[in-house]
């Protein structure tokens, strides 16, 4: 079991749905979010090339943020999902440092939150609300070791990269390019 | 490579954890370790769980079936609701062919309307306290008395017409019943003359139908999309922005003409980066092509169109040579991209866009798109535009409204094909002159702010000073309720009933809106308000009901459905009767013009003494100095009506002025700069805007998302932020076919001093 989500940049039109339905579906507070939106723009007018798409906790297979967490809440489950136990964490903001996405931010109440590719929804058969919202349905979900998944069949069939691959984190969020 | 990279929304860091907070979690943490054994049981082995969670499985949520408000796709959804009154997440309807479970941001968002701290709480009358004008609260007794006198001293002294109603959304529908029954037809919305007017009158001319909403692209299934000036993505059109997705995924091209590279443009096989307000040289010059090479449907073309000859005549000489001087676009790009809608036609769409009053002449470019859908065989087929259908909806027992002596057709006139209410004129009708055949005299005002959805403010301003009386409906402290005698504060959708939502779509469905919660505050449902009204005008037969869910009751019984089965449902689905989805080969079919067939060329604009074929007219560029003000639509908001939304207003709180940087490098512009604006007339911004550099526009234009920079401080979280695009639209272009007020002419210079600066040196 390995759990990864496939975002096509090739659909995503950047409207910030996902960011909405993280927020209810996880109560993030406003003023804060798991999930967010760049646009890239490359080229000068009128050769212009645009990528939008929707970024987040990448839980990588190799995580630094796990790694330097000094009382073990932040921590990798069986599926690969990288979690925070919130009454583990005693919100020193290490693993804010050690992030290269800049994918955790302290919650109000004092823990670090982030991204759990909604492990709840999944524990009860629902995809991850950014998932189930997309109005463009750019974002796939599913199990990598699984061959025949779709996020499997969508690496295979397509151009994809990750994001700072070069900090040697083993990302588990694609992108179709 | 010039490397630009833009954060649409990330969190607020605040790393400063103090002491207290830390106690607090570890307080939390605890206890809630404490009270989760059981639901630990319930998530299997894993260690993990969380507050939401627990919150969930505490409080079990309730569903109730509702059609979105937010804008107006009318997107069916379910509200969850606990029995604190809480809504934590509105989720899209599955079934329902506007979202097909999916909703925007704006509907995902739509707890924030609910929850808004900043709404309309209770009546408000306008009063002289200690000699200044105040609001002062007031029980819906004594608004309603105020209000229902108003409405008889008007019929009293000038007759029922001269009380004007200008609405938007479904607050709009219980009014118009309301005033239809009080004897006035003087009714009235932006969404025709300031929106989507002069395309229901272009196609109107020439399939005979509207295009009517949501529209009737069949975009999953074509092979090319043609989005001129449209910006789907960033007008959340929500079905339209699924489909145009599915699209992508099918391989179809997206041909985008727009001068700003929209998200669309980012999208497309081809961005033509049209020079503004030429769209239509553009269009003849893929006419000239499709014909001269002989590219259209000679089939369908020759069995349902006429005029192919006058057009054939007509736009002879529009060579693409002739367009690259006007539109700047190449000549081999535009045979290309007209080869590529030849390639795909009849799956092609030639997309009749939403807001298109522009620049006066937009009957005729909405003709000129229409024409190209005629050439492409387009209309009536898989993958162009299909015949939608909808189903109506059993009229609630009533008397027949009287006849009114004048209303909304009198005071448009002057434009033969207005088909609805022209909102500017009734404005201009309010301004009292001898030769005014139309007085008015009051307005209600239900779920549009006009201080953002109409041009020339001063106009506006000078009207409502006029007025002998001015009553708001709105959910939120809009800035028009400023300028109100009484404000009556309507609860937002999730807490009313409203009528039931009729799609047109590929097949009839009905969709309703049950409330989820009670009322938040002292606020009411539009329906109640227009029955309090009623009631006190002795117009109780028109109101005979208690309660909306009565009517509703009776009209889904007459349907063979109710209100126990659309609890559970939310949205019902009918079989089509109009017949086919598309045109069936060789099919007869008799189009709804006079002539019964698709008319190319235009008898009847010719007989009302218009061209009877789209001419390309040239418009007023901006002087040196100044840049052309474009405005357009961001993906989480609608209108002026989100900008203080909470949950959206997080993800964008201001708009931003987006500057090409060699206008930047010239005026020593850099992103985040704050600018104010002044307009050809020396409109000057209220507020500035921070400056946005992006490659994304051209040079001779800047560009801001519409609907920022709000005036009422009761609006804690938008007032102040950005600039109010319309507030700068002082120059309006009028249609003269259907009254349209286009508003692209405008023209503004970038200050970067304070203009209300007023200290003496």
């Amino acid at each position: 079991m390995r759990y990864a989500m496939v975002i096509d940049t090739k659909k995503c039109v950047g409207c910030s749905d996902c960011v909405v339905a993280c927020q209810t579906e996880n109560n993030v507070p406003i003023g804060y979010c798991r999930d967010w939106i760049t646009e890239t723009v490359a080229g000068s007018y009128p050769q212009i090339e645009m990528e939008l798409k929707s970024e987040r906790c990448n839980h990588c297979e190799n995580s630094p943020c796990v790694r330097c967490c000094p009382t073990g809440a932040s921590h990798i489950i069986v599926s690969g999902i990288v979690l925070v136990t919130h009454n583990e964490c005693i919100g020193c903001g290490a693993c804010i440092e050690s992030c290269p996405y800049d994918a955790r931010y302290q919650h109000p109440e004092g823990y670090i939150d982030k991204c759990t590719f909604c492990h709840h929804r999944l524990e009860k058969g629902q995809l991850p609300a950014c998932v189930e919202v997309c109005p463009t349905k750019c974002m796939y979900f599913g199990d990598l070791d699984n061959p025949n998944s779709e996020v499997s069949k969508l690496l295979k069939s397509r151009t994809y990269k990750t994001l700072a691959p070069e900090a040697g984190t083993k990302p588990q969020v694609y992108y179709l390019i | 490579m010039n490397m630009n990279k833009f954060i649409l929304k990330k969190s607020v860091r605040q790393m400063s954890t103090s002491r207290r907070k830390f106690i607090k979690i570890s307080a939390l943490g605890l206890g809630g370790v404490a009270a989760s054994t059981t639901a630990l049981n319930l998530f299997g082995t894993s260690p993990f769980f969380d507050a939401v969670v627990l919150d969930e499985v505490a409080k079990k949520l309730h569903r109730t079936p509702t059609y979105c408000e937010v804008c107006f796709w009318k997107c069916a959804a379910w509200a969850y609701s606990d029995s604190e009154g809480n809504i934590p997440k509105i989720l899209g309807n599955e079934t329902d062919p506007h979202c097909y479970g999916r909703l925007c941001p704006r509907g995902t968002g739509g707890v924030g309307m609910y929850n808004d701290t900043d709404r309309l709480k209770t009546p408000l009358i306008r009063k002289m306290v200690d000699g200044e004008q105040t609001f002062v609260e007031s029980s819906w007794e004594e608004a309603l008395d105020l209000v229902a006198g108003k409405f008889k001293a008007v019929k009293e002294k000038y007759g029922s017409e001269s009380f004007a109603l200008l609405k938007h959304g479904s607050p709009g529908k219980h009014l118009e019943h309301l005033f239809k029954a009080y004897g006035s037809d003087t009714i009235a919305e932006p969404a025709y003359a300031q929106c989507r007017g002069a395309r229901e009158a272009g196609f109107a001319l020439t399939f005979g139908s509207w295009v009517g909403s949501p529209e009737p692209t069949d975009i999953r299934d074509t092979k090319c999309l043609v989005l001129i000036g449209s910006h789907i993505g960033e007008n959340m059109h929500n079905s339209q922005v699924q489909e145009m997705s599915d699209a992508i995924d099918n391989g179809a091209t997206i041909i985008t003409v727009d001068p700003r590279y929209s998200t669309a443009a980012s999208k497309s096989k081809y961005w033509l980066a049209i020079k503004p307000a030429t769209d239509i040289a553009l269009m003849l010059a893929w006419m000239n092509v499709i014909i001269e090479e002989g590219l259209y449907d000679k089939d369908y073309v020759e069995k349902y169109t006429t005029g192919f000859n006058e057009l054939k005549k007509h736009v002879l000489n529009f060579s693409p040579e002739w367009a690259y001087g006007i539109t700047t676009i190449k000549p081999a790009e535009i045979r290309k991209t007209a080869r590529e809608m030849a390639n795909a036609a009849p799956a092609v769409i030639i997309h009749p866009g939403r807001h298109v009053a522009w620049y006066g002449d937009d009957t005729q470019r909405a003709r000129a798109m229409a024409i190209l859908n005629a050439l492409l065989g387009s209309w009536g087929r898989r993958g162009g535009f299909y015949f939608k259908e909808s189903i109506s909806i059993p009229k609630y027992p009533s008397p027949k409204y009287p006849q009114p002596e004048w209303g909304w057709p009198e005071i448009g006139e002057k434009y033969p094909l207005a088909q609805m209410g022209i909102t500017t004129e009734v404005i201009k009708a309010s301004l009292p002159s001898e030769d005014n055949k139309y007085p008015v005299k009051a307005w209600m005002v239900a779920g549009t702010n006009l201080t953002k959805s109409i041009p020339n403010k001063e106009l506006l301003e000078n009207a409502m000073n006029e007025l002998e009386f001015l009553v708001v409906l709105d959910t939120m402290p809009m800035d028009i309720t400023g300028y109100a005698d009484v404000v009556l504060p309507e609860c937002t959708y999730l807490e009313r009933f409203d009528g039931i939502r009729s799609a047109t779509n590929r097949e009839p469905s009905i969709a309703v809106r049950f409330p989820a919660v009670k009322p938040k505050y002292d606020s009411k449902p539009g329906w109640w308000v227009a029955k309090q009204i009623g009631d006190r005008l002795g117009l109780n037969e028109y109101f005979d009901y208690d309660d909306y869910k009565d009517v509703i009751a009776w009209q889904l019984d007459k349907m063979g459905t109710s209100i126990e089965e659309m609890i559970k449902i939310g949205v019902k689905h009918y079989p089509r009767k109009s017949g086919g989805l598309y045109l069936k080969d060789g099919e007869p079919y008799n189009f709804p013009t006079s002539s019964g067939k698709i008319e190319l060329y235009s008898k009847e604009l010719k007989d009302l003494g218009f061209d009877p074929l789209p001419k390309y007219t040239k418009h007023p560029e901006p002087p040196a100095g100044f840049y052309r003000l474009n405005y357009g639509r961001a993906p989480m908001h609608t209108f002026s009506r989100t900008a203080n939304n909470p949950n959206l207003n997080d993800l964008m709180n201001e708009n931003n002025l987006w500057v090409n940087p060699k206008v930047a490098r010239i005026l020593g512009l850099t992103s985040g700069s704050e600018v104010w604006l002044r307009n050809q007339d020396k409109v000057t911004s209220t507020f500035p805007i921070k400056v946005r550099v992006t490659e994304r526009i051209r040079w001779d234009s800047v560009y801001m998302v519409h609907g920022f920079g709000h005036d009422n401080k009761k609006l804690s979280r938008a007032y102040g932020k950005g600039i109010n695009d319309t507030q700068l639209i002082s120059k309006v272009y009028e249609d003269p076919i259907m009254g349209g007020t286009g508003m692209r002419g405008n023209f503004v210079e970038i200050l970067t001093d304070n203009p209300h600066n007023t200290v003496e040196s």
